[in-house]
């Protein structure tokens, strides 16, 4: 096994001769999606004119389905085929595993009478065109015997129990130190449940050849979905052919099948013809998963000099009545702030609502909103400036587990973030800066999210003509994905870019796990790195090899790859000629990827720091941000172009999450009261004001042989804190509650007669 | 039901659903894909496209009221390899992520430009008797029926300052 001891060695990523490494290359797929070339799943051209299928979906939340009546949807023209759970297709059960090594089980549709949330798919229609299938969907009459249901999160902290398999962490004293530390903060926040909203809806096209099946879809996991409809459909996974090349927007929200999968490819098969399927916006809410609402009470223990001597944080959320999803909101704290006493934990209530899940940085992202306000709170106590307060608090070594950072920057992003936002400018009074209507403040919060490295392989091929090709089961959902690979690979292979090309998204190559967890680029790209090395190596061999080559006899340690050349000192051939003349019909090697056996030794993070500026209209409540302005330590950036945006973007989440977004469930029917894009409300481009980031110089050489980590998720930790901070700032109002819209904002503003 | 429209400067002859709409019209018999399908309520903008110049949301309009119309798709902008000037802004500042909002904002952006060169007010515009001074909060406001959810926002604003120059 390899330890973290043989990632420090150089290696030609983190030499970077020839300085593709980081650079801010245009995006690789950049000129097929602005020229709308880009075939996303549904946009995919199906060998024959596909059928199109429409969901019916569930009214009520809990109870039994009575009785679907069918006849008008199936008399409607262009009907082919409509089906509930009286009459689809046979599938393995829910969570059946026929193949033990499936990352995912069975997942049917239509499986039984039962109704577990508002929007679960109750029937599904079939005709020649989508007006067709649109009108005949909306001619089924489905009835219900419904039961009682639990939707009101806040109404049931009652029937809140320890999660699955976990335990309250506690470490020293908690209580008696709380009691006796001589400035305390006991304060609850929450965020509410939210939408991924990505912009693709979901959808899959689907058809058979022979007793093997064709899906494009739109899934962040190109195995888990091929497992999954392997699963359910009872059939070996080598017959699932699963393809997701383009993927508008995942955010965790794709990272899973949904009913467009699994019936596209039963109704395909029942029809002998393509058949596409796509989730309509409303149906997007309900039919898939939500970021769950988070109550979080923080306690923090102070000595006068803002020394934290007593820290807790525990969380209550939910997840669906027959689920396990937690939102580990507390599991962030763990890692951030020095504190001898602590105690962290989390509560679920389950809920007959649709199902919660992973949406961008789950965990952090509601988590931080709490404690990253708390210690706003402790630090206008103690009189100390917010940064000051977290310098004192920077643990040495991990608080909880008690092991070495791999490397933690956290201060000097808090320090350079200041100075380059000009933090100076900050009154410490609330309430004291006046813009016309506006009262204006400023607000900073920290960030932290986990680094990860998952198992994974990747393929690469050189041909006769010196194209390399790198091939992996890979998504790339707007993170960059492809472009990332393609320097990887041309920079371990010494070519230019335009040598390389990318292929992913597809169940033939070789597997990798996906995006998620921002664990992507470091899983990904070290495999491609590894095939890498061994396709040097392959060449390498291949030419001291070969009596013809000027390299022949060696010494293979002197090999060297540069701008498309192998060389030894001045012995060399571009890697075309040798490739076509020693190996005419290519050569093709893979690689892979595995955690290291010590990385766990290490505690290993990304870190940011968020400065906001916003006014606040005294008026209406209104809250716009003037400015924002994030200094984030994720390793070393493999493009700087599309990092930065990977990170405004979540920072923006961030915004959103602060000022707008929210979803509530009404409490009669157990559903969402926004239901599409006017009523959630993501931030818009008038909502965005003068953001921008940068990354501190990094290399992480305990993460993965290139020193990288992910960015895709730490934007959005701890943003919204900032903003709350800086609407406290401005006004002297303490909102605990998110989003932080005009109606909290003037109820705040009243209560203290202004 | 029959309805002739030019379609990136070709006339096309379609007989379809009279329920059809433009953007279902450009996707589902056209095989113009580059327009995208977000929400289908006129909410999120990933199908704008240009009708006579004008920028339009596809999904909201039905095809049949289109007969003789002129529509530009992001297909009849440019392709790579020649790029229109506002597709190779978005691709130089990445002003695009998952990109599938990305045609629209594209489309929405040349049908902006036309509107501010035109005199089209904005809610931003504070002189209604001057010409439009493309300032950064009129792009804002200008473009914020283009929803992005990767939220490349600031992105998109550096790739239109690009194309319009510094306000006046
Ligand atoms: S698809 Fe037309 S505005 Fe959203
Ligand atoms: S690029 Fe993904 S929604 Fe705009």
């Amino acid at each position: 096994m390899t330890s973290v001891a043989d990632w420090a060695e150089p290696n030609p990523v983190t030499e970077n001769r020839s300085g593709v490494i980081g650079k801010g290359v245009d995006r690789y797929e950049g000129a097929l999606k602005v020229s709308g070339t880009a075939p996303y799943a549904y946009d995919t051209v199906a060998p024959s004119p596909p059928a199109i299928g429409v969901l019916v979906t569930a009214s009520i939340p809990r109870g039994r389905v009575t009785s679907v009546d069918v006849a008008a949807a199936e008399a409607a023209p262009g009907v082919q085929l409509v089906w509930s759970h009286l009459n689809a297709p046979k599938q393995a059960p829910r969570g059946a595993r026929a193949n033990p090594r499936s990352q995912r089980a069975s997942n049917p549709a239509l499986a039984s009478d039962r109704v577990e949330y508002f929007g679960q798919t109750i029937a599904f229609v079939v005709a020649d065109t989508f007006e067709n299938a649109r009108a005949a969907a909306d001619l089924v009459k489905v009835e219900y015997a419904p039961e009682p249901a639990v939707v009101d999160f806040l109404a049931s902290f009652d029937q809140a129990t320890l999660p699955p398999d976990e335990e309250d962490v506690h470490i020293g004293d908690f209580p008696g130190a709380y009691g006796a530390a001589p400035v305390t903060i006991d304060e609850t926040y929450f965020s509410p449940l939210q939408n991924h909203v990505q912009m693709e809806p979901c959808a899959t096209v689907a058809w058979w050849e022979g007793d093997k099946v064709t899906v494009h879809t739109s899934i962040q996991m190109v195995k888990g979905g091929q497992h999954a409809l392997a699963e359910t459909l009872a059939i070996p996974s080598t017959d699932v052919h699963l393809l997701t090349r383009y993927i508008g927007g995942g955010f965790g929200g794709k990272g899973q099948p949904y009913d467009d999968l699994i019936l596209s490819a039963l109704a395909a098969r029942a029809l002998g013809r393509p058949v596409k399927v796509a989730y309509t916006r409303q149906q997007m809410f309900h039919g898939t998963i939500h970021r769950p609402a988070v109550s979080m009470r923080v306690r923090l223990g102070a000595e006068p000099n803002g020394r934290l001597t007593a820290f807790a944080v525990e969380a209550v959320t939910h997840c669906a009545r027959a689920a396990t999803f937690t939102e580990h909101a507390a599991n962030f704290s763990r890692n951030l702030y020095a504190a001898p006493n602590r105690l962290t934990g989390h509560r679920l209530v389950r809920m007959d609502l649709p199902h919660a899940g992973p949406m961008r940085a789950p965990g952090e992202a509601p988590g931080m909103l709490s404690l990253e306000c708390a210690m706003d709170e402790l630090a206008e106590k103690l009189g100390l400036d917010p940064i000051e307060l977290r310098i004192r608090n920077e643990p040495d070594i991990d608080p909880e587990t008690g092991k070495p950072f791999s490397i933690r920057q956290l201060v000097r992003c808090m320090t350079e973030g200041a100075q380059r936002f000009g933090w100076e400018r900050r009154n410490p009074v609330p309430g004291q800066v006046r813009d016309g209507r506006w009262m204006v403040g400023m607000g900073m919060a920290a960030a932290i999210r986990g680094n990860f490295l998952l198992p994974a392989k990747a393929g690469v091929r050189i041909d006769a003509d010196g194209t390399i090709t790198l091939r992996q089961g890979m998504t790339d959902i707007g993170t960059g994905t492809y472009t990332i690979l393609a320097q990887i690979t041309a920079e371990t292979m010494g070519v230019p870019l335009s040598q390389v090309k990318v292929e992913i998204g597809d169940s033939d190559f070789p597997p990798a796990p996906g995006s998620g967890g921002q664990f992507g680029a470091a899983t990904a790209g070290s495999a491609a790195f590894e095939a890498g090395m061994n396709l040097r190596r392959a060449l390498t061999e291949l030419a001291v090899g070969d009596p013809n080559s000027p390299l022949y006899g060696g010494p293979a340690e002197y090999v060297t790859f540069e701008n498309g050349v192998i060389a030894i000192e001045n012995r060399s051939e571009t890697l075309a000629a040798l490739v076509a003349r020693a190996a005419p019909d290519g050569v093709y090697v893979e690689g892979s990827i595995a955690p290291a056996a010590d990385a766990r030794d290490y505690s290993q993070h990304t870190y940011g720091a968020h400065f906001a500026e916003v006014g606040v209209n005294m008026v209406t409540g209104e809250v716009r941000m003037r400015k924002m302005f994030g200094v984030f330590a994720a390793g070393r950036i493999l493009n700087a172009k599309t990092a930065k945006s990977q990170i405004t973007g979540g920072m923006i989440w961030g915004v959103g999450t602060a000022l707008t977004e929210s979803n509530a469930v009404d409490p009669r029917f157990g559903s969402f009261v926004a239901q599409d894009m006017a009523e959630y409300l993501a931030p818009v481009h008038a909502d965005i004001v003068d953001l921008d980031a940068m990354f501190l110089d990094e290399a992480d050489d305990k993460a993965n042989p290139m020193g990288i980590k992910g960015v895709g998720e730490l934007g959005i930790a701890g943003a919204g804190a900032a903003i709350a901070n800086a609407i406290y700032n401005a006004t002297g109002v303490r909102l605990r509650d998110y989003p932080m819209t005009p109606d909290k904002v003037l109820a705040g503003l009243m209560a203290k007669g202004l | 039901m029959r309805t002739t429209i030019t379609v990136n400067g070709t006339a096309q002859t379609l007989d379809v659903d009279p329920r059809t709409t433009l953007l279902d019209a450009l996707r589902e018999h056209l095989g113009l894909t580059g327009s995208k399908k977000g929400c289908d309520h006129g909410q999120c903008g990933a199908c704008t496209v240009l009708v006579n110049g004008v920028r339009i949301n596809s999904c909201l309009s039905i095809l049949a009221m289109h007969d003789g119309d002129q529509v530009t798709t992001i297909e009849g902008l440019g392709q790579p390899g020649a790029l229109h000037p506002v597709q190779q802004a978005f691709l130089e500042r990445d002003a695009l992520q998952c990109g599938y909002c990305t045609p629209g904002q594209i489309c929405s952006t040349v049908g902006m430009l036309q509107e501010a060169a035109d005199g089209w007010a904005s809610r931003e515009t504070a002189d209604l008797t001057a010409g439009i001074s493309l300032t950064d909060a009129e792009i804002r406001e200008r473009m914020s029926g283009n929803i992005c959810r990767c939220s490349a926002y600031p992105q998109i604003l550096a790739a239109i300052r690009d194309l319009a120059g510094e306000p006046a």
